[in-house]
């Protein structure tokens, strides 16, 4: 047999060997290792942060979701539930198009810039609606209120989180429609905002879902 | 809690910016020494762990044989070429492979495009992992590749600085050695700690698979679990980039807060930067390693800089009208944490994303381009950084050999004909493909279908497919749906010439330097370990980069940048 080709060959078995005891390692033994330790030191983080209130699953508290009303005939896309705290938008969100056995929500962006027609006209419309939506008796916002984060699609479509500004600028309306006092949901809106890790690591904010969580505990009290 | 929050806003975004770099620069430091000096001990101890020792039987290699540059190669490509096909079956067996939550197998062409891209350790996500890539593909296929691609960029550094440190023997130690010391001593060890840290604050971890949660209105919503945050830790620390969910690192489950996305920043930064003084301890100058890390440094900090002053700037009419640049960024970081991921993932090979570079502002998505552009050397991937910047610190002490007329030397080796031809078939190789690539797409009739902006975005965002595809990057103006044959094709084949020819001349390279006989210095040597040579790299970088890529980047982000 010809040198090379042997060569060629043992080499390439050697190649495989090596791929096969480290994928042994790294892919079965390292993941393992870890789901162990994870589930037994941080079983509550390892799981998704699963959130309950009146003892039933409402979510996960990294995951943002949706406050809508059900989808009315005619609509194409659902109308917000303005009894509660609304998130960011999520333009850059979609449904699994591959296995869709499952109904899978996929996590993205817009990937619009910043001088695509369809992001501008999708920023004048969502400013519109915020303005519109959060007028309430005696409160009517103005369009330099409205932070950025109110009018803008996130990077994963589930963003958990809005600013302090724009939740502090949907808590009349949020008032009103629960019959709470401003001043009431004022206060959930700072218990719920978390500043930055040690001051200085990401952005203050508030998180959408536990947010309502406390509302809903709120209003039920009356 | 609430006087905390209340202080903590009045601190402005800008501020906490400019904290975060600051400690993060603090922890690289505090990580440089002890991280470079073990890598330097492992790169050339005796002695071998237990574990190694099974996995060299198991190969049935003598991890004492000495290789030079052609046998050193021939591993690295072996290796390469059984975990392309390795992976590639994989994908395409995943409809019949059990543990995979029933999902189908994967199309060839975008099997190919996801195998080539794991394995040349660029990790383009032409898939969107949540609902394409069940858990045996994800944990013993993408993330098997994120540990041992990274290992062989590693290896192959640590080769060519073995060539700079020996004389007369052409020998440069032993791949399957390298390969395996790299996994053991140093990814794993790094990971497994990493991973229960991202876990603490939220990254999950499980193998519950798709299951149904309840949600606040009624209703359930389906979501996927993983073993996300084992995935993750390797994802930035060998420099990788592909995410287990569509969104990558700004999916609340691969980076939850604050303190991750600072934390993931760290863990793409800490080795490119530690390998300097590995660098720096096995050639003995110390000197020689700062010169380098002072470089990367300087490139980092001036790129992060302008960034921040791109996007908070927040040009662009829709940005103006919104009131910020906070489109594809998430709340939880802000302007100032996702512009410091977006420059230290473009400035290295990882590609991982925390905000989408497409709806940056047109300067802000140019200088993501650029930081690619450059090579991915400030610091750059883990072992590609360090020798793609090797190469150009021998292209700039060329360039002063030329000024003053002599002999260019560095670190005692004479850098001649041969060195220079080599070093400069390495620059040519990326941005061939890079530009080749995109003029092709842009003229053959169907491709163009796929850029969602047009205009110069269109064009930026299959400029930026190629730049990141050949760089290794993995990144996306992600705008382009590239899931196509002709794009899976060709972003595919530009990301393995993209690693694995370069890899060939710095391999080269190394052999020619290693059988070199120093040449003792004298009055005229060129000071390589001082700040004048430093000065000198970092305009030989900006040079040959700007000269490279300045029609192409006039065409897209500057005309957009521009405009706005």
């Amino acid at each position: 047999m010809n040198t090379s080709l042997t060569n060629t060959a043992r080499l390439t078995g050697a190649a495989l060997r090596a791929l096969l005891t480290l994928t042994v390692l790294c892919g079965v033994l390292y993941p393992l290792a870890v789901t162990g330790l994870a589930q037994g030191l941080f079983p509550h983080q390892a799981n998704g942060s699963a959130l309950r209130s009146n003892g039933k699953a409402v979510g996960s508290s990294l995951i943002g979701q949706r406050y809508d009303l059900p989808l009315k005939k005619g609509e194409a896309t659902p109308a917000p539930d303005l009894r509660w705290f609304q998130p960011r938008p999520s333009g850059g969100l979609t449904e699994n198009t591959v296995n869709t056995q499952y109904k899978l929500l996929v996590s993205g962006a817009t990937n619009r810039a910043g001088d695509s027609p369809d992001l501008i006209k999708a920023v004048e419309d969502a400013k519109a609606a915020v303005l519109a939506d959060n007028t309430a008796p005696g409160y009517t916002p103005k369009p330099s209120d409205i932070p950025a984060d109110a009018v803008t699609s996130s990077a994963s479509g589930m963003d958990p989180d809005i600013s302090p500004a724009y939740a502090r600028l949907q808590v009349h309306r949020v008032a009103a429609r629960n019959h709470l006092s401003a001043t009431e949901v004022n206060r959930l809106v700072a218990a719920h905002t978390t500043g930055r890790t040690l001051g200085f690591m990401g952005e203050p904010r508030v998180n959408v879902l536990e947010l309502n969580v406390a509302l809903g505990e709120a209003a039920r009290k009356g | 809690m609430n006087s905390l929050a209340a202080a903590s806003g009045a601190l402005s975004p800008a501020v906490a910016a400019v904290l975060q770099l600051l400690a993060l620069i603090a922890a690289l430091a505090l990580a440089y020494r002890p991280l470079g000096d073990h890598m330097a001990r492992v790169y050339s101890s005796d002695r071998h762990l237990r574990v190694e020792k099974w996995i060299y039987k198991a190969i049935g290699a003598d991890p004492h044989t000495e290789m030079r540059w052609p046998a050193y190669l021939r591993g690295v490509l072996a290796f390469s070429a059984v975990s392309l096909l390795f992976l590639y079956l994989l994908q395409r067996l995943q409809g019949s492979l059990p543990g995979s939550l029933g999902f189908a197998s994967i199309d060839p062409d975008q099997a190919f495009n996801t195998a080539a891209s794991f394995v040349a350790n660029t990790n383009w996500q032409s898939y969107a992992g949540e609902q394409a890539m069940g858990h045996v593909v994800q944990t013993a296929g993408l993330a098997v590749q994120n540990f041992v691609s990274a290992a062989v960029g590693i290896a192959v550094a640590v080769a060519l600085v073995r060539g700079f440190a020996r004389s007369r023997t052409g020998e440069l130690g032993n791949f399957w050695a390298d390969l395996v010391r790299g996994t053991v001593r140093v990814l794993l060890p790094i990971s497994v700690v990493g991973a229960l840290v991202l876990v603490a604050c939220g990254a999950i971890q499980n193998f519950s698979g798709i299951h149904e949660v309840g949600q606040f209105l009624g209703g359930h919503q389906q979501m996927n679990g993983g073993a996300v945050a084992s995935q993750e830790v390797i994802k930035e620390l060998g420099t990788n980039g592909g995410g287990y969910f569509n969104a990558n690192s700004a999916h609340p489950f691969e980076n939850p807060d604050g303190f991750t996305n600072l934390f993931e920043i760290f863990l793409i930064l800490v080795i490119p930067f530690a390998l300097t003084r590995t660098f720096g301890r096995l050639t003995g100058s110390l000197k020689q390693g700062y010169a380098i890390l002072g470089t990367m440094a300087v490139i980092w900090i001036g790129f992060t800089v302008l960034m921040w002053a791109a996007e908070f700037g927040g040009h662009g009419r829709a940005f103006e009208l919104a009131g910020g640049a906070l489109e594809g960024k998430e709340t939880r970081f802000g302007i100032g944490g996702s512009s410091l991921f977006a420059v230290a993932t473009t400035l290295t090979s990882t590609g991982a994303v925390d905000s989408f570079h497409s709806s940056y502002t047109g300067l802000g998505g140019g200088l993501t381009m650029l930081g690619m552009q450059l090579g991915e050397i400030a610091p750059g991937g883990v072992g590609s950084g360090l020798y793609g910047m090797l190469i150009m610190a021998v292209i700039a002490v060329f360039l002063a050999g030329l000024m003053v007329g002599r002999t260019p030397e560095f670190l005692g080796k004479k850098i001649g004909t041969r060195e220079i031809k080599l070093a400069a078939c390495y620059i040519l190789v990326t941005p061939a493909l890079v530009l080749c690539f995109t003029a092709a797409s842009l003229v053959l009739p169907t491709p163009p279908h796929s850029m969602l902006n047009s205009g110069a975005h269109g064009f930026s965002e299959i400029l930026y497919a190629y730049t990141s595809g050949a760089n290794n990057n993995g990144s996306a103006f992600a705008g382009l749906s590239a899931d196509t044959p002709w794009f899976n094709t060709t972003i595919g084949l530009a990301m393995l010439l993209g690693r694995f020819v370069p890899m060939v001349f710095v391999l080269a390279l190394a052999g020619s330097l290693a059988e070199q006989q120093p040449v003792p210095k004298t009055a005229g040597t060129l000071r390589t370990e001082k700040p004048l040579f430093s000065g000198l790299l970092v305009g030989t970088i900006l040079i040959v980069a700007g000269l490279t890529y300045f029609p192409a980047l006039a065409l897209g982000p500057l005309a957009e940048g521009l405009a706005s």
